[in-house]
């Protein structure tokens, strides 16, 4: 019974990805932008800042915040 | 001390704003047409009409379009946060984190879910059943915007949290105190009626220009009929609740009511600025008592003071007197100076110094103390940050023409709405009005854009409003990059923007099916 549902739900979407049209370009588009996005954006360009354990990140911005008080 | 260089903070700031304002474009769209065609696909499975489910797939088109181009864009802004603003991160993360969590699984769960069923459906699931996936992807969508709002509301209105410094992190100790703050609630409501707002007139201008090309008339003329209802019914919620914001932004955020009212100098039964024109060179350290600032105005009576506290005769700051402090509260309290909230800041500051300190050397006394001193003047922290009190002066000139843009625009809107839902098909022979259909689709996105810049820009200095300012929360990176970056992100966006406008251009112009 399970098992009838699981391909039921395979098919259905296995359906309705081949039937597409213009869904297909949209798609195109999602995969290409979260690849720009976390391939190379995440990972060149937004490296965490804070590094390090809880405590020394937690000790990273206590001195900061508290060093650039005036 | 460190002194963080204000470009570092422009370019971060203007890296963010580009980002927000660019997710901007495609989220309103996103969750307008979500009800327009919702509505329509409920008038189909009332009337089992083919033109209304043929209808209804057309919008669907253009949503999944609009969908498709927008989505993970707000992710940029999450990168953004790690890196540009760690501090800020860092300094809310467990207030922050929650919301963001529960929008990123509502987002996908309901989303993922729904929309297969929505567009891969029909025919394959009861009319019932694809009916209910389309309300629940307008649902989601709704929801996901729900949580991001919420935490925007807490950066305006920050409750429901204890600072703790051991971990120098705000921790929630209510999340329903977070979740429900009347801001949240007011701005979630005026954010998305907003958003059915700009479907509706989309809606209305790509009909309109149908009627134009003598195209899909039965098509263009009922799609109007449905987006006008709604439409009216969002710019009426969209008033009261824009009505409430102001009251609560009375309250909470005096510096940002005069600033969008381009208010100097307090006064019992002020009014309220309907158009006017600033002086380029007026500010508040240079205006005379008497001396408005203004090249010309034209002003309602008592209209702020009753908008504001519903008293007619209330008194309400300017600018001057939220610097000089002094002037009564609404809870009867008397307002602090600029000058007396920086040094509770200080004070602020110095404690949790002080508890570090105790803290690295295991001094309980010490901390014991020093944590009293922060928890009585935690509430002025970011005011220790302020080099002088007109830090906390916002561009005055940007928030008050954006206020007027974005409540101009919306009245036109009603206006624009009404004729077409009075005409109903007689729209078809004036052809300036179907023009003028088509010309409010850019003027609601600059409406839409302005209402955030007013919120956003209304709020500077501050991250979090009173504990953190901008020069606190962000990261030291080296400007260079951030300017790099933000060019990479101009470029990347603007092409995105094209690819979308050539997409749905191309579908318009197919048009639908019926």
């Amino acid at each position: 019974m399970k098992f009838r549902v699981i391909v039921h739900i395979w098919r259905f979407y296995m359906e309705g990805f081949a039937s597409m049209t213009l869904g297909r370009t949209l798609w195109m588009i999602i995969i290409i932008k979260l690849i720009i996005m976390f391939g190379i954006l995440k990972i060149v360009f937004f490296p965490r800042y804070l590094q390090g354990t809880h405590e020394e990140k937690s000790q990273a911005v206590s001195t900061q915040l508290t060093d650039r008080a005036h | 001390m460190e002194v963080i260089d204000s470009s570092l903070i422009d370019w971060s700031r203007a890296q963010f704003a580009l980002t927000a304002m660019y997710h901007w474009i495609f989220v309103p769209l996103t969750l307008g047409l979500g009800v327009v065609m919702a509505v329509m696909e409920t008038i189909y499975y009332r009337t089992r009409d083919v033109f209304w489910r043929e209808t209804a797939k057309f919008w669907m088109k253009l949503f999944a379009i609009n969908f498709a181009m927008g989505i993970a864009t707000g992710l940029i802004l999450e990168f953004q946060f790690g890196t540009n603003w760690s501090n800020y991160s860092w300094f809310v993360g467990d207030i922050f984190g929650a919301p963001l969590a529960i929008e990123g699984m509502v987002a996908f769960f309901m989303e993922s879910t729904f929309v297969a069923v929505m567009y891969f459906g029909w025919n394959k699931v009861s009319k019932r059943a694809h009916l209910t996936a389309t309300w629940m992807t307008s649902l989601g969508a709704t929801l996901s915007a729900l949580w991001i709002l919420v935490a925007n509301a807490w950066m305006q209105y920050p409750v429901g949290m204890h600072f703790n410094p051991e971990t120098v992190r705000n921790e929630m100790a209510d999340f329903w105190t977070v979740a429900l703050s009347p801001v949240a609630i007011m701005k979630f409501s005026h954010a998305v009626s907003s958003c059915w707002l700009l479907g509706t007139i989309f809606v209305v201008g790509v009909s309109c220009w149908y009627l134009i090309k003598g195209r899909h008339e039965r098509f263009a003329l009922s799609s109007i009929k449905v987006a006008a209802i709604i439409g009216l019914l969002a710019t009426a919620i969209v008033s009261y609740t824009g009505h409430k914001s102001a009251s609560q932004v009375a309250q909470h955020q005096p510096m940002k009511l005069a600033a969008a009212e381009g208010y100097y100098h307090g006064e019992h039964g002020a009014g309220l600025v309907a158009v006017g024109m600033l002086r380029p060179n007026a500010s508040w350290d240079n205006l005379d008592e008497g001396d408005s600032g203004f090249h010309w105005k034209v002003e309602i009576p008592s209209l702020l003071s009753i908008l504001a506290t519903h008293d007619p005769q209330a008194f309400i700051p300017g600018i001057k007197d939220i610097l000089a402090g002094g002037y009564e509260l609404p809870d009867g309290g008397k307002a602090l100076s600029a000058q007396q909230m920086m040094q509770r800041g200080k004070l602020a500051i110095d404690a949790l110094r002080d508890f570090r300190l105790a803290m690295e050397a295991a001094d309980q006394p010490a901390m014991t103390d020093a944590r009293a001193r922060l928890d009585s003047n935690f509430k002025y922290f970011g005011y220790g940050y302020l080099r002088s009190p007109s830090d906390l002066v916002p561009p005055v000139p940007l928030v008050f023409y954006a206020f007027r843009v974005m409540v101009i625009a919306t009245a036109a809107f009603a206006f624009i709405l009404l004729i077409f839902l009075m005409l109903g098909a007689r729209v078809t022979r004036s052809r300036p009005l179907l023009w003028a259909g088509m010309a409010t689709v850019p003027l609601v996105y600059l409406a839409s854009q302005a209402g955030w810049v007013v919120s956003e820009v209304g709020r500077q200095p501050w991250a979090i409003q009173g504990i953190l300012p901008n020069t606190a929360a962000v990261s030291k990176l080296d400007v260079s990059s951030v300017q790099i970056t933000f060019f990479i992100f101009l470029t990347l966006f603007t092409l995105m923007l094209i690819a979308e406008i050539c997409i749905m251009k191309k579908s318009i112009q197919k048009g639908p099916s019926v």
